[in-house]
């Protein structure tokens, strides 16, 4: 039997034109995964009895003259911290065992279920979404396929790694930091973080109420813009969620509007990171016909006050289960969380406020460049168990700074798509930055680099 | 890069003060962590933000 077709529009397309059914597609994913995945470990669960069913589902529906919908037959995963009907979420701990079963799937995962789209599976995490290497001390490391012996970034490690490996054509996973676009990078393919509020976050399992984005991951533009599309819309479950009509992007991804201005981000975000990721930036410069340089001069104290908060409010969600039994955290997130529970309320007060000051000073750079670039990772994917990286002549922690890149951005909401760009034998991916809910022109600018062949992702054989 | 300073014994007794205790175990862990925090709060301590600047506590884009 020939291999089915690669990639969320291709077998939408084969599956929807009865070239293959969506079940052959999933059998030969689900052998991928058995025959991978031990080396991996990017899943936590693979839901191979429930995934046939929709895999089944969509093939009656087109036997029966019907329309599944844009994704049909596409497998997909998503991050343990969304809800899986008849499963307690667990995000990444144990901490949450007791809790009861979702009694349905996260408001994203159904979207793309109606879709057409099939679920495989749950995939590993850091321990509440707090790291960005998928080193989880309970569900073991998430290994790079791109090399098994490095990190695939985290915390949606496990997503980025599926996606990579060809374990499914697409999956969702979340950013308070940069936990979509740290393991895009490492891994090799794209991410996109919308603007905050953008996408409903209902049924996913919080980590900082105020910097949670939720977002897809693919191995194309065409394939990213789609799910994107999919997943649009108001839902009233999510507080944040802005109350705006869905703005499709999928059917304009042909070239920019003439004019277009792109800047690339100068100081801390050149400052912080190494030749192969300065590299990266310049080659995807050149390509969008960046010239000028913006220096966002209050970067590194935003990132300070995102880590701030960061530690402050996951610490206060916690806070009963690690004033009773801390025992039962991962120790690497234990000691951050009690450290959060002791924060006084100034510096608290402070980066709050903060958030305001920086968001003037990004605007101001926004009114006279449409698009920003900057590094994702201050490096390409680090060994697994590496404790510390070097950037700047300063060895850095690994779990905690390899986020440093993209923490300012979204402290401040703004849309990222994160590219891939070859960097010899790994890849690093590079922040194409938008002002707010213009994903779209962002978009449009990853799929400019696709077809310069600036950005082509493979699927990777570890 | 400026250090902090952080005790185990300051430790528990800002978790008494928060009004729960802390393993003596994780003292250590715990008070490295909070002396990371406390930096990056020296951080963004200075200077004064303006007055109209409100805190962000439903942030929008």
């Amino acid at each position: 039997m020939p291999a089915p077709p690669s990639g969320v529009l291709a077998v939408s397309r084969a599956v929807r034109g009865g070239a293959v059914g969506a079940r052959a597609v999933l059998e030969a994913r689900l052998a991928r995964i058995a025959a991978l995945d031990p080396t991996l470990n990017a899943f936590t669960a693979v839901l191979a009895d429930r995934a046939r069913a929709e895999a089944d589902a969509v093939d009656a529906t087109i036997a029966a003259g019907g329309d599944p919908g844009p994704l049909a037959g596409v497998p997909f995963g998503v991050k343990a911290n969304y809800d899986v009907s008849g499963r307690t979420t667990l995000a990444g701990s144990i901490v949450n065992r007791g809790r009861p079963a979702a009694r349905a799937d996260a408001v994203l995962a159904a979207r793309l279920r109606a879709a057409g789209a099939v679920l495989v599976g749950i995939q590993n995490m850091d321990e509440f979404a707090y790291g960005f290497t998928t080193e989880n001390a309970h569900y073991g490391a998430t290994r790079n396929p791109r090399d098994t012996r490095r990190s695939a970034g985290g915390s949606s490690g496990g997503s980025a790694a599926t996606v990579a490996a060809g374990l499914v054509e697409c999956a969702l996973g979340s950013d308070t930091n940069g936990s979509i676009r740290v393991p895009a990078s490492f891994c090799g393919i794209l991410g996109l973080k919308p603007t905050y509020g953008r996408l409903p976050r209902t049924g996913t399992f919080p980590f900082v109420h105020e910097l949670d984005h939720v977002g897809p991951f693919a191995r194309s533009v065409g394939d990213l813009a789609l799910i994107y599309d999919c997943l649009q819309g108001h839902d009233a479950g999510d507080f944040a969620c802005a109350e705006r009509a869905p703005d499709l992007t999928a059917p304009f991804l042909g070239d920019l509007p003439a004019g277009i201005r792109v800047a690339v981000l100068d100081g801390w975000f050149a400052d912080m990171a190494d030749e192969t990721a300065r590299r990266a930036v310049a080659t995807v410069a050149a390509a969008l016909g960046a010239v000028d340089r913006v220096v966002l001069p209050g970067a590194e104290k935003a990132r300070a006050a995102a880590f701030l908060l960061t530690m402050a409010s996951a610490a206060n969600l916690h806070r009963e289960a690690l004033t009773t039994r801390a025992g039962e955290f991962d120790p690497a997130t234990r000691d951050r969380l009690l450290a959060g529970l002791l924060a006084p309320a100034g510096p608290v007060m402070q980066a709050q406020r903060y958030r305001h000051a920086f968001q003037r000073e990004v605007r101001a750079a926004f009114e006279r460049h449409d698009l920003l670039l900057a590094p994702a990772t201050p490096c390409v994917a680090p060994l697994l168990g590496e404790p510390t990286f070097r950037v700047a002549g300063l060895d850095l922690p690994t779990r905690a700074n390899v986020g440093m890149l993209t923490q300012p951005i979204s402290f401040v909401g703004l849309p990222v798509v994160s590219v891939p760009v070859s960097a010899g034998a790994l890849p690093i991916g590079v922040q194409i930055i938008a002002r707010p809910w213009a994903e779209g022109l962002a978009l449009r600018a990853a799929a400019r680099l696709e077809r310069q062949g600036v950005i082509r992702v493979e699927v990777a054989e570890p | 890069m400026m250090t902090t300073e952080v005790s185990d014994a300051m430790v528990e007794a800002l978790a008494a003060v928060a009004g729960f205790a802390i393993e003596p175990a994780y003292r250590p862990g715990v008070a490295a962590n909070l002396a990371l925090l406390l930096e990056r709060a020296a951080l963004i301590a200075t200077p004064p933000l303006d007055a109209t600047i409100e805190p962000a506590p439903v942030f929008r884009a």
